[in-house]
């Protein structure tokens, strides 16, 4: 029996992710112990802070580029780069998760274990304050995704996975209104999310076998020795595609890419609407950094192997996306097969086998998050006395009823669009040119013909909004409190800062497009 | 004064213009059309002392500036023009004084912001000089998108009937041509070893196979841009929903950025690609010219009408640049400038007369030369301008294109000149039926049909009608900017004029 030896662990380098995990544990107290009154206040506060601490910490180690922890934590540029993102568009979401003034006592259920569309039910929904608990539940989400990006091995992914996974499933179930749909999206969510979780592992596994294979080498599912042997075994391949092809259904069904996507257009639906838009930010950030990982790591060597088939699934998740979202009624189901169709295009950038690549992919994710989380900041603001107006139809007219969120919005889907001087059009200039350059030209086709069936979806909002006479039943726009205005106003910001001047964001994240190994 | 940043200046001042118009007070929109018409024509004095301080003979661009944009992707603010740009940015200068003034009432018939309609007109400005003046790829494609933007907006809310269904159809047809060429865009940037400077890509050795492809990109977007046959379609419900003022920028300026960038983009950067495409552009131009004549023929809605004259006129010009001769491409280039104001009046003058009537269908009018007879005469020459009749400045364009392309390809010159007698055709036929004939006697009651035109149309069309009988009597001052950039143009894909006794012939004639 070999001793255990306690890995060294560089604390600095650890810092941002024990910060954000301690902080969820700290949430669990103040639940306990603070009074009901200032609850909400005190957990947003230090949610708000520990954020800023982890966001400092990541500025802080910009320079590292070490693996510790026993090599299962990489620290390098793509992780900080990722790490800072998910943080700031964390801040962004939690921005939305604690504003209480567009809707009395916030958009979370005020007893989750109340039986839906009771006479309680009703009750809760006239204006009881939210639960509290939607703030540790997040730090964890954000602690899970930080390690997520940063996973040097397979099983530290898995447990980031789950660390992340299962506070967001629970995040879902928690909307004040349509409990419901809300319900059915969590039920669904978690479902779906066990059995890719399921595929996951067992895709360690086989990948775990198939390092045993190599003579001389003990077998392991960190990416150095997943790399060596990829290029060293002498073994069948099987176990190896096998494998991969397991892991990267788990990946990518939290990607939303098609085929795995189905959960999508559910899960936004029926989820309170800045979780949603935390989800559609932070979670896609998470899972392509892990992505990006794993392909560009672990399995460099097996690149012509998984490069076409990952590029079938990037066409047809564009496809998916785009073709379905031209039929969507209701704006938050828009929005996910848009997203859908934006995991399409990053996995464009996946497939770039080059350092611009990889710089594109991540500046495209932090582009896209803005512009999607102020995307959902709008939705949070469209109501009626039933809460959150959603069907496009209700959305006609909306231009003369409140010209200023209106055009907003019209900003934020001209982005989404690809027009110039919007982020959305340098992030897919970002991903497509290297894609290009890298002899994926099947890939640059596909993505701009999905981009025009895309932009039909788009214009139809803005022609509703802004050509169509207000109807009777066409709802106002809550005039925001200051956590969502700063949130939107930041998200709008971003999108055309980054649009008319990406150099800075470039040339940050060229600067650590290069993974340690 | 040659030193003065004249591109980048032009480009800005109209957006400054418009962003002050656009927070004027909403109650005064008699103020906002008095600072829009005053910036306008700001611009103009501006671009007139560009256009003096043009040296003709000089270096084919001029006016070259450069500010670094996004280094990481070798994307700089270029701006410099040659005689083409210079021309059109002229037109531009020239017709969207004339269209604000023209536009003074159209926005009240709507409900929407008036202030807003002009400033919406001077963000366009600003958008459509800025196209011209890139000399930046990736500049040029963002000002050829962005340009849609405002052009939605004007075509959507200010338009007439079925004015939702034409403004998403434009914005989508535009869009659709435009990724396509961002993907070529992207392609030539990777082939031309990461830079968007059109000079340097202009030096590029490409591959067969990838210049053909990368044609076809540019080639696709400004085909719809024109538009050629069969990429058309958008521009009758477009041309025919827009407000008329509208309606003649989109027709009289727009619609050349297709044209202005297969001379600066197609021919200069792929010229291999061109000259095995130009059968076939060749081919899309002639059945242009005859199918859009002949649909004209059967219009019955005024605008449309008239949209489907200019997608018969860009035949012509699409003839013209694909014969790959000086004096085509000069007549080509002259039709243009030429298309701009001919079309571009006739479509103010049928908008005064479509607000008086309350009506655009012709068979509504009838005889109304009677009752409004400077009007008329003024619809009249205008017809007239654009069925190309000597002494009107198209003339001599048309007859450029035909002469040049018949010293190469005589079949296409020849079914090309049948477009002639259908532009006699369907223009005097909607003359005769609107202002000719027995008086509708309907229209007596309509009150507007009992004013003639007023000082400020008179204005309007004033200078238009001036400026179309200059330049059909004397062209030189405008052939001789646009010559020398022509030739360097067939200079480019290393086309050499045949038989220089007739060339040379010719070339006195444009003279």
């Amino acid at each position: 029996m070999t001793e255990l030896k306690l890995p060294s662990l560089d604390y600095a380098a650890l810092a941002p992710i024990m910060i954000m995990l301690g902080t969820a544990l700290l949430g669990v107290l103040v639940e306990a112990f603070v009074p009901r009154r200032t609850r909400h206040v005190v957990q947003l506060t230090v949610a708000l802070l520990a954020v800023l601490a982890a966001l400092t910490m990541v500025v802080l180690n910009a320079d590292d580029r070490l693996v510790t922890a026993g090599q299962s934590i990489a620290v390098d540029g793509p992780t900080l780069f990722l790490q800072g993102a998910i943080l700031v568009l964390a801040a962004m979401a939690l921005l939305l998760i604690g504003d209480r003034t567009v809707e009395r006592g916030g958009a979370f259920v005020a007893q989750a274990a109340v039986t839906a569309e009771s006479a309680d039910d009703r009750k809760q929904a006239e204006g009881r304050n939210g639960l509290t608990e939607v703030y540790p539940l997040v730090t964890f989400a954000i602690g899970g995704m930080l390690i997520f990006v940063a996973a040097n091995d397979l099983l530290t992914m898995f447990i980031a996975l789950e660390v992340f996974s299962l506070p967001l499933y629970l995040l879902c179930a928690l909307a004040r209104r349509r409990r419901l749909l809300s319900q059915e999206a969590a039920m669904k969510y978690f479902l779906l999310g066990a059995y890719a979780s399921a595929f996951f592992l067992f895709g360690v596994a086989l990948i775990y076998g198939f390092t045993a294979g190599v003579p001389g080498r003990s077998a392991g599912v960190d990416f150095a020795t997943i790399n060596a042997a990829v290029s060293e075994s002498p073994a069948s391949p099987v176990l190896l595609f096998a494998g991969m092809a397991l892991l990267a259904i788990g990946l990518l069904f939290k990607a939303a890419a098609a085929p795995f996507h189905v959960w999508t257009p559910d899960v936004y639906q029926g989820a309170p609407t800045p979780v949603t838009g935390f989800m559609a930010a932070c979670t896609k950030v998470a899972a392509f950094g892990a992505l990006l990982r794993v392909f560009h790591v672990a399995f460099e060597g097996g690149g012509w192997d998984f490069t076409p088939v990952l590029g079938a699934v990037a066409v047809l998740t564009m496809l998916v996306g785009a073709v379905l979202a031209v039929t969507q009624t209701d704006i938050k189901r828009l929005l996910a097969y848009s997203s859908i169709a934006n995991a399409g295009y990053l996995l464009v950038g996946v497939l770039a086998p080059s350092r611009d690549g990889l710089s594109g992919t991540m500046f495209y994710l932090v582009a896209y998050g803005f512009s999607v989380l102020a995307a959902f900041a709008v939705v949070t603001l469209v109501r009626d006395a039933d809460g959150e107006a959603t069907h496009l139809s209700r959305w006609a007219g909306l231009g003369r009823r409140s010209p200023f969120y209106a055009g907003l919005f019209t900003f934020i889907l001209l982005a989404f669009a690809g027009i110039p001087l919007t982020s959305g059009f340098t992030s897919k200039f970002a991903v497509f040119g290297p894609a290009l350059e890298g002899g994926q030209a099947w890939l640059v086709i596909a993505g701009v013909l999905t981009s025009m069936v895309l932009a039909f979806p788009y214009l139809r909002v803005v022609v509703m909004m802004w050509l169509s006479e207000p109807g009777e039943s066409t709802p106002t726009v809550t005039v925001p409190g200051g956590l969502t205005s700063a949130a939107l106003m930041i998200g709008v910001l971003a999108t055309l800062a980054l649009g008319v001047a990406p150099d800075p964001l470039l040339d940050l994240a060229t600067g650590a497009a290069e993974f340690v190994r | 004064m040659s030193n003065f940043p004249f591109l980048s200046v032009l480009t800005v001042a109209p957006l400054v213009g418009a962003l002050v118009v656009a927070f004027l007070p909403r109650h005064r929109p008699e103020l906002a059309k008095q600072v829009a018409f005053a910036w306008s024509l700001l611009v103009l004095v501006l671009s007139v002392v560009m256009w003096v301080s043009f040296n003709a003979g000089g270096d084919r661009f001029q006016f070259r500036e450069s500010y670094s944009w996004i280094p990481n992707w070798g994307v700089s603010f270029t701006f410099a023009a040659d005689g083409i740009a210079l021309v059109m940015l002229m037109l531009i200068a020239v017709l969207v004084p004339l269209v604000i003034l023209a536009s003074w009432h159209d926005a009240e018939s709507s409900k929407r912001s008036i202030p807003v309609y002009f400033a919406l007109l001077l963000i366009l400005e600003s958008t459509m000089i800025g196209v011209f003046a890139a000399a930046d790829v990736f500049l040029f494609y963002v000002f050829f998108e962005v340009m849609l933007v405002p052009m939605y907006f004007l075509i959507g809310s200010y338009g007439g009937h079925q004015r939702q269904y034409a403004a998403v159809k434009f914005f989508l047809y535009s869009l659709v041509g435009g990724l396509f060429m961002l993907a070529a865009v992207i392609g030539l940037w990777v082939v031309g070893g990461k830079t968007f400077d059109w000079q340097a890509l202009s030096q590029v050795d490409i591959s067969t196979g990838t210049e053909r492809w990368l044609f076809l990109g540019f080639f696709l977007a400004f085909a719809i841009k024109a538009p050629f046959f069969p990429f058309h379609t958008w521009l009758p419900d477009a041309g025919g929903a827009a407000p008329a003022g509208a309606a003649a920028l989109l027709v009289g300026v727009l619609d050349k950025v297709g044209t202005f960038g297969i001379l600066r983009y197609c021919l200069p950067l792929f010229p291999e690609a061109s000259k095995w495409f130009a059968p076939w552009a060749l081919a899309l131009g002639v059945i242009g010219i005859i199918y859009a004549a002949l649909l004209a023929v059967g219009q019955n809605d005024l605008k449309r009408l008239v949209s489907y004259t200019s997608i018969a006129h860009f035949g012509f010009i699409g003839v013209g640049i694909f014969a790959f001769t000086t004096q085509a491409g000069t007549g080509a280039v002259l039709y243009m400038l030429n298309h701009g104001l001919a079309t571009g009046l006739l479509f103010l003058v049928v908008g005064m007369l479509i607000s008086r009537r309350g009506s655009a269908l012709i068979s509504d009018f009838g005889g109304a030369g009677k009752l409004v007879p400077v009007l008329a005469g003024v619809l009249f020459f205008a017809g007239l301008a654009s069925l190309a009749l000597p002494g009107t400045a198209p003339f001599i364009s048309e007859f450029l294109v035909l002469i040049g392309t018949f010293t190469v390809n005589k079949p296409v010159a020849v079914i090309a000149t049948v477009g002639i007698i259908l532009a006699a055709a369907y223009v005097l036929w909607m003359v005769q039926r609107t202002t000719q004939g027995t008086l509708n006697p309907t229209l007596t009651e309509v009150d507007g049909m009992r004013r003639d035109l007023n000082l400020r149309e008179k204005v309007v069309v004033a200078p238009l009608v001036a400026l179309i009988l200059l330049l059909g009597f004397y062209p030189k001052p405008v052939t001789d900017v646009i010559n020398p950039a022509v030739q360097a143009t067939m200079d480019d894909i290393g086309s050499t004029d045949p038989a220089p006794s007739v060339g040379g012939t010719v070339q006195e004639a444009g003279r």
